[in-house]
């Protein structure tokens, strides 16, 4: 595995940081080393750009996908009906994919007293990109990342260093993007746990291979 | 600027700052969503107000309040919103003001549904309101040039005194891209007409729609028909793809281009001659462009995310001298680049 996974991991940061193909690129991951997986969509912020729509390919991998009743369809119902207790003891691993900012997180937080109960058991990753402009210094990322913590009530034990240019990322973009890691570890006092990088690059010790899973419909 | 990566939406809201917007009033609605969520976020460090109304047409009119007084004003929303804004547009032409309207489509018609859509291509281009007017239509394709559509669409508003939309959907507005802002110094328009205080010092000016006399009625619509025949030979814009030599020709805008172009590149791989002609303006619409596509074509292929709203256009810019088939995907689905294949390849093949 790619990665030394807790039994569950919830995937947090701000819109567009790149969650979703994180979440998709490591249940797969999971999946593939003959682990029981499920994958949670918890966003009910956003309709668009989601694990749910994934599900074919996922359930394909034998990865029970677990989304909101309404999830890719036209209605904008945030109901939220499923028992992440059960899902969790259930499976070896559980990833979730939790919405965008702090709006998103707060979905995240009704399941709080699951999670104290689990301490230990769990990674809560920050995911962030520098790239994205609402993220254009460190210290605007690292109140990002306290705003999510606050609207979740949960602490968050690592950040994803998830750097990129969707299709115009090449190796130097990331490189280019360590500084400015190393400054929100600084900031928010958490370790980078890992760095995102290509498929097609060559990994560099605790570099996460991504494969771009979520574009658009003519790439 | 860096290259960054931005949403659609957000690369237009911020396009909008820095294209001068003083003011932008909306009412939510998915899938516009992060244009106001940008401005509410940036209007605290930045010079531009966002306030949000407690209707559609709340917003709407607000838009021309602000615009009277002869600052750069937006509003932006998506299909069933644009539906209540259109009485303020038509107040808004009829006062020939300038504004910026930007609808990112969803599905219709009523409610519809929350997926991306082109299903008001009729409404934007032919009656965004009551009464003889035109708002100018620019069609983006990626999210840069959502923003250079956005400066633009400032620009001309001002120079024509009119409404100007940006016509997106809610695939543009929330996919991805790398963008880079340009450095841009928007051109200073003097707005006599403005509503900014006499101060005893000038005529009172008078914003209004509202013309006693039928025949002071006709000519203010006269004046503007001629003004709209200027734009028509003045601003249309377009994008002529591989189509040189093509015997087929592809009509495409908007989110549905990106995907008519990789078909195209794909039949081009088979040895189809095909090509794509994707239309920036959609009022004006690029009549002279497109014959000029068409020159080698045999058939033409209208590509939309609607029932074939802009077939009509197409083969009255052509004079009804190519026909033209249409393939499109709606209800919120978008075609997908296989599908338009296979209709390339059968029209090619002679069997439709």
């Amino acid at each position: 595995m790619k990665h030394n996974y807790k039994k569950i991991t919830i995937i947090s940061g701000e819109y567009g940081s790149g969650k979703t193909n994180l979440a998709l690129n490591m249940i797969t991951d999971i999946r593939k080393s003959g682990k029981t997986a499920a994958i949670i969509d918890l966003d009910i912020v956003n309709p668009y750009f989601r694990t749910a729509d994934y599900t074919e390919e996922l359930s394909a991998a034998g990865i029970d996908v677990i989304q909101p009743d309404f999830a890719c369809s036209n209605l904008d119902i945030p109901v939220l009906n499923f028992d992440v207790e059960r899902i969790i003891n259930t499976h070896d691993h559980t990833v979730i994919d939790v919405g965008g900012s702090d709006a998103g997180a707060f979905a995240l937080g009704r399941y709080k007293k699951v999670f104290e109960k689990l301490a230990g058991e769990y990674d809560l990753l920050y995911v962030f990109n520098m790239y994205r402009s609402v993220e254009a210094s460190p210290r605007q990322t690292a109140e990002l990342l306290c705003e999510i913590e606050k609207a979740c009530s949960l602490k968050c034990t690592g950040l994803v260093n998830n750097s990129n240019l969707g299709s115009e990322t090449t190796p130097g973009i990331i490189d280019a993007s360590s500084d400015f890691a190393e400054k929100i570890s600084e900031l928010s006092g958490l370790p980078i746990v890992f760095r995102c990088v290509s498929e097609n690059m060559t990994p560099e010790t605790g570099d996460f291979p991504v494969c771009r899973k979520v574009k658009t419909i003519w790439e | 600027m860096n290259r960054v990566l931005m949403k659609g939406n957000e690369a237009l809201a911020e396009a909008a700052i820095r294209a001068g917007c003083k003011c932008f009033f909306a009412y939510p609605i998915t899938p516009q969503t992060e244009i106001a969520a940008y401005l509410a976020k940036n209007m605290k460090t930045r010079d531009i107000t966002f306030l949000q109304a407690e209707s559609e047409i709340g917003a709407i009119n607000m838009v021309l309040g602000a615009s009277s007084t002869g600052v750069r004003t937006m509003t932006s929303s998506s299909s069933p919103g644009i539906s209540l804004k259109t009485e303020g547009i038509s107040y808004i032409a009829g006062s020939d003001l300038p504004c910026v309207i930007v609808n990112v489509q969803r599905a219709g018609p009523g409610l519809g549904g929350i997926q991306p859509s082109q299903s008001d291509y009729l409404q934007a281009t032919k009656a965004i309101g009551h009464g003889d007017f035109q708002v100018l239509v620019y069609a983006p394709s990626s999210v840069q040039e959502t923003v250079d559509m956005t400066f633009r669409a400032f620009e001309e508003a001002d120079r024509y005194r009119m409404p100007a939309m940006i016509l997106t959907d809610g695939f543009l507005g929330q996919m991805m891209e790398p963008v880079t802002f340009p450095e841009i110094s928007p051109e200073k328009f003097e707005k006599p007409w403005a509503c900014t205080g006499h101060r005893n010092e000038r005529s009172c000016n008078l914003v209004n729609s509202l013309y006693l006399k039928p025949d002071e009625l006709e000519q203010s619509l006269i004046k503007r028909a001629e003004k709209y025949e200027t734009i028509k030979k003045e601003c249309t814009d377009a994008e002529i793809y591989k189509c040189d030599d093509a015997e087929l020709v592809i009509v495409a805008y908007g989110a549905t281009s990106r995907v008519a172009k990789s078909a195209v590149n794909q039949a081009r791989e088979k040895g189809i001659k095909v090509g794509l002609f994707r239309p920036k303006t959609l009022w004006p619409f690029p009549e002279k462009e497109l014959n000029e596509a068409c020159k080698s074509a045999k058939k033409v292929l209208d590509v939309e995310m609607s029932m074939g709203q802009m077939k009509d256009d197409i083969r009255l810019a052509l004079n009804c001298r190519i026909p033209v088939e249409f393939f499109g995907r709606t209800g919120g689905n978008i075609p997908s680049p296989a599908e338009v294949l296979n209709m390339i390849t059968k029209i090619s093949e002679g069997s439709l």
